[in-house]
């Protein structure tokens, strides 16, 4: 297994597979694994429009189904995690907020991803199956950047996936949102269909669903596929 | 004043006509070539666009209401480095004082700043949690970031070094006998800057003016940073365009020829009434 592998990624797969790739660099070190990560939608409009990438990972079925229709994918599409939401808040919870319904105050700042994106789609959702009305002050262009408003300060609640709050480690708390309004995120994966490495975009779908992978994805608070 | 009057002219009296000369053929060429490079990003557009879902599009509120607030908040940022970038152009061209280039420097300094940075430094100067930003919240009650006025505030701090830049340019090549013979007459300085200067460097302040208020009607990464993205509040065209990008590239084609087809005609129009009545 050798050569450059680039990786297109949904942004909030960014920390696990950056450890993912370093771990598979670690079983094949001849391989380079070069990892694009943004918005799933766009990337899937950037492989369309001819960018070279070898393996595609988006955070949503819609994403990836335009990547299957436009025939870019070269094999059928595999689950690689699953993935929740929850309510973002500054480390502590320093307004106290205990859940959705408290988002609706018009004295909160709040952001939510824009509805073009997955994460605004499961978030409208999310908040349609809560009955809550809610005028965000922003919709956002990615789910990091939800994130970043609420470390930041500039925010005060967002809603995000469950990984990111626990990418934000220390800088932020989140809030639960419970199941029973809450929508499973499946990520699906695949080979393009134009990779200029198949084997080594193979190799690393392989790497992913496999122990090692897995195991870094639970770490980062993903659920099984 | 009629001797400074003669020389508010001297600067459009050596101009040709645009036709009175010919380019020797390398230059043509590569003139040519650039004219083609510039007009084909712009015939691949149109060529792409999916003309039948023009009207469709174009007829929506939400893009109404995004090259409206487009319209307003870059006319009104370039007001706003008109007012201070002037007075900012004049301090650099005219007063020699230590730490002039270091200045000088700072102020084009968010030309080359990545418009992401800039909307990052703008959180951390002008943000509820910056600098400064704090203290506006608590005594003025004024909050920037996911409003208009922080569109504002992000497209004029990217906007205003074209206009500095420009304008004090001009200041500088200008001829200083023609305000030393205004001040000779009895004229105060500001008289002499509002009345003398600023009418002679006139073709400068609208050239710079409009070069400011392209960077701000286009203005995307400081925006989206700093103000966030809000239909009628905060999301201008460029915001709405990335996103529709997101689900529906034709969509983002249309709104992105429109926000073209605007800033044509504004820019053909202004050189029109601004430059064409300086010809002889």
């Amino acid at each position: 297994m050798s050569g450059r592998i680039a990786v297109f990624a949904a942004s909030s797969l960014t920390d696990a597979f950056a450890d993912i790739a370093d771990a598979f660099l670690d079983v094949h070190p001849s391989a380079d694994v070069v990892l694009n990560v943004g918005g799933s939608s766009r990337l899937a409009a950037q492989i369309a429009e001819g960018a070279p990438a070898d393996v595609y990972a988006a955070a949503d079925s819609d994403s990836m189904a335009a990547l299957v229709g436009a025939g870019d994918a070269a094999d059928t599409p595999v689950t690689l995690a699953t993935n929740t939401s929850q309510i973002i808040v500054a480390s502590g919870n320093p307004l106290g907020l205990a859940g959705l319904d408290d988002l609706a105050d018009p004295e909160l700042v709040v952001v939510v991803c824009a509805v073009q994106v997955p994460c605004g789609s499961y978030a409208a959702q999310i908040l349609d199956n809560a009955g809550v009305d809610l005028t965000p002050d922003s919709y956002e262009q990615n789910v990091k950047a939800v994130a970043t408003k609420v470390t930041s300060g500039e925010a005060d609640a967002g809603i995000v996936y469950v990984t990111d709050v626990g990418a934000a480690g220390d800088a932020a708390d989140g809030v639960v949102i419970p199941p029973d309004v809450n929508v499973t995120a499946s990520y699906p994966m695949v080979v393009t269909d134009g990779a200029a490495n198949p084997v080594g975009g193979r190799a690393f779908v392989d790497f992913v669903l496999g122990e090692v992978g897995q195991d870094i994805l639970e770490q980062y608070g993903f659920g099984p596929p | 004043m009629s001797t400074s009057d003669r020389n508010i002219e001297r600067p459009s009296a050596g101009r040709r006509s645009p036709t009175s000369e010919r380019l020797p053929w390398p230059a043509l060429v590569l003139a040519l070539l650039a004219i083609a490079f510039f007009a084909l990003p712009f015939v691949g557009l149109l060529w792409r666009a999916p003309w039948g879902t023009v009207g469709d599009v174009l007829s929506s509120s939400s893009v109404r209401t995004a090259l409206w607030l487009s319209i307003r908040t870059s006319l009104a940022s370039t007001a706003l480095a008109a007012l201070f970038g002037i007075p900012l152009a004049w301090l650099l061209a005219r007063v020699a004082f230590p730490g002039r280039s270091l200045v000088r420097a700072l102020t084009t300094l968010s030309m080359v700043l990545p418009p992401v940075v800039a909307g990052v430094a703008l959180f951390a100067s002008l943000g509820r949690n910056g600098l400064v930003g704090r203290y506006l919240d608590d005594w003025f009650g004024l909050r920037l970031p996911f409003t208009t006025t922080g569109v504002i505030v992000a497209q004029t701090f990217v906007a205003m070094p074209f206009l500095v830049l420009t304008v004090e340019a001009a200041l500088r090549q200008l001829n200083p006998g023609i305000e030393d013979a205004a001040r000779t007459l009895g004229a105060s300085r500001w008289y002499v800057f509002s009345r003398v200067t600023l009418p002679t460097i006139r073709p400068a302040l609208a050239a710079g003016a409009v070069l400011a208020w392209a960077r701000a009607l286009g203005e995307f990464g400081a925006t989206i940073t700093f103000a966030g993205n809000f239909p009628g509040e905060t999301q201008t065209m460029p915001l709405a365009t990335y996103l529709a990008l997101e689900t529906d590239p034709d969509e983002a084609i249309i709104l992105a020829l429109a926000l073209i087809a605007v800033s044509f005609t504004v820019l053909v129009g202004l050189r029109e009434r601004w430059l064409g009545g300086l010809r002889p």
